[in-house]
């Protein structure tokens, strides 16, 4: 029991991680692709939390009469990451925007298509 | 209940709703980090997650949907769902046994609390005088790390500016506007109520910035804040009006000064003779100097990620009705 409890979250991490991979490989659409990348990213995040999370932990944020916080190293390495990753989603989104323009579709088996018939 | 909205967005087949779906799920996880104590990244993933990148998907959306309207039936073949699946079993059942061997879930006995961590919770109020750890460890101790990603961000939007880039030249016959907000432009409430909202993100936003040392926040959560309440003006009142109150030529060098203020900070210590981002010779006395150096690598970081979002969106805001791009995209 205690091995279901302690492992649930690296689980539900793997699930996530494993939801979004499979977006990314099926979707021909290249938005939900992106989507896809995105859910995946989230679930790396969970599991930088998670380890992060220490039982009866505050947030690191020092106050007095608090003895346990939780450990502030990932959570500095996900904030930024996050930001980061929305850079990233960004600029993805942008290079969709141009295949548009340059093929005039975003279905991935349009575009492979169209580079055979060229 | 994160991996029933995530399996949704899998199934959808309308864009418009996975993107709903994918702001409800990134809400979800905000709560999730929350309950994990994670008060400075739930507010980040809020703002990002829930707030930007749904805007920016359905900005995308709005451009490529133009002609491909009815396509959404992919068909897909018996190869195209289960070979993936399979891929994915395989690959989720080796992650599954590679977990027997983690420490458990807040085992404070793991070993990623036994490194720097305690380190960083007893020392850095001594040696930094602030509460919340997360922002000195960012700031400060891993103040490398932060200026690479800043760069990292800085350079994803030149990226975009370089892909969709329309420089602010006035290049005459383009008229910038944002499609979807034609029919929001004459909403009378939605004028009311973003009046009274915008002025209170704004200031919501400099709060987080500058009192991100004793609560959560700090210059990229506040940053996203900021040019979410912009986004919204734009959305609410066209694109026209928010160039009036920030032209695009002022957010490209904001960018680069946000930039600049983070490594000047690291120069400037240098040239006081500490190393690369040493804060403790910006004053006289280290603490006080630590105090200055997280606050103007802070601002950098606020000044460049508000900007690089806010170009970010005006760039595809004002593709959308850019009469060129879209004879370009019927060819």
């Amino acid at each position: 029991m205690s091995l279901v409890l302690g492992l649930f979250n690296y689980w539900i991490v793997i699930i996530l991680m494993m939801i979004g991979f499979y977006v990314v490989i099926a979707a021909s659409n290249l938005i939900k692709k992106i989507i896809g990348l995105n859910i995946f990213q989230t679930s790396v995040f969970i599991l930088y939390i998670s380890i992060g999370k220490v039982k009866d932990g505050a947030a690191p944020i020092l106050a007095d009469g608090v003895e346990t916080y939780a450990n502030p190293l990932p959570h500095v390495l996900i904030l930024t990451a996050i930001v980061v990753g929305v850079a990233t989603t960004a600029l993805g989104l942008a290079l969709i925007v141009r295949i548009k323009e340059a093929y005039g579709t975003i279905e991935e088996d349009e575009i492979n298509e169209k580079d055979g018939s060229l | 209940m994160l991996v029933s909205t995530a399996l949704a967005t899998v199934f959808m087949r309308d864009l418009f709703a996975v993107i709903m779906l994918f702001g409800i799920y990134s809400l979800l996880s905000a709560g999730f980090f929350l309950n994990l104590s994670a008060p400075d990244v739930a507010l980040t993933e809020a703002a990002i997650g829930a707030g930007i990148s749904p805007i920016l998907m359905l900005g995308t959306l709005a451009l490529t949907r133009k002609k491909s309207e009815s396509e959404p039936q992919a068909k897909k073949s018996i190869n195209g769902v289960f070979l993936p699946l399979f891929v994915v079993t395989i690959t989720g059942a080796t992650l599954i046994y590679a977990t027997f061997d983690m420490p458990h879930f807040m085992d404070p006995e793991a070993p990623a609390h036994n490194h720097v961590a305690p380190r960083y919770l007893e020392q850095s109020y001594k040696e930094i005088h602030i509460p919340n750890v997360v922002s000195s460890v960012l700031a400060s101790y891993r103040g490398f790390d932060t200026l690479g990603e800043v760069f990292v961000i800085f350079t994803a939007g030149i990226g975009v500016l370089a892909l969709l880039g329309f420089l602010a030249d006035g290049s005459g016959r383009t008229y910038w506007q944002f499609a979807d907000t034609a029919s929001l432009r004459h909403h009378n409430i939605l004028h009311v109520i973003s009046k009274i909202l915008i002025p209170l993100i704004l200031l919501y936003a400099l709060y987080v910035q500058f009192h991100g040392e004793y609560s959560p926040g700090g210059g990229f959560q506040a940053g996203v804040l900021f040019a979410t309440a912009f986004i919204l003006y734009t959305m609410i009142y066209g694109l026209q009006a928010a160039y009036a109150v920030i032209s695009p030529k002022v957010l490209y060098w904001s960018m680069v000064v946000g930039v600049l203020l983070y490594a000047g900070t690291g120069l400037a210590s240098v040239f006081l003779g500490g190393n690369y981002l040493d804060y403790n010779v910006l004053a006289h006395d280290p603490v006080h100097g630590q105090h200055i150096g997280i606050i103007l690598v802070e601002l950098g970081v606020g000044i460049c990620v508000a900007a690089v979002m806010m170009s970010v969106f005006f760039n595809f805001a004002g593709r959308t009705f850019d009469p060129s791009s879209q004879k370009k995209g019927g060819e």
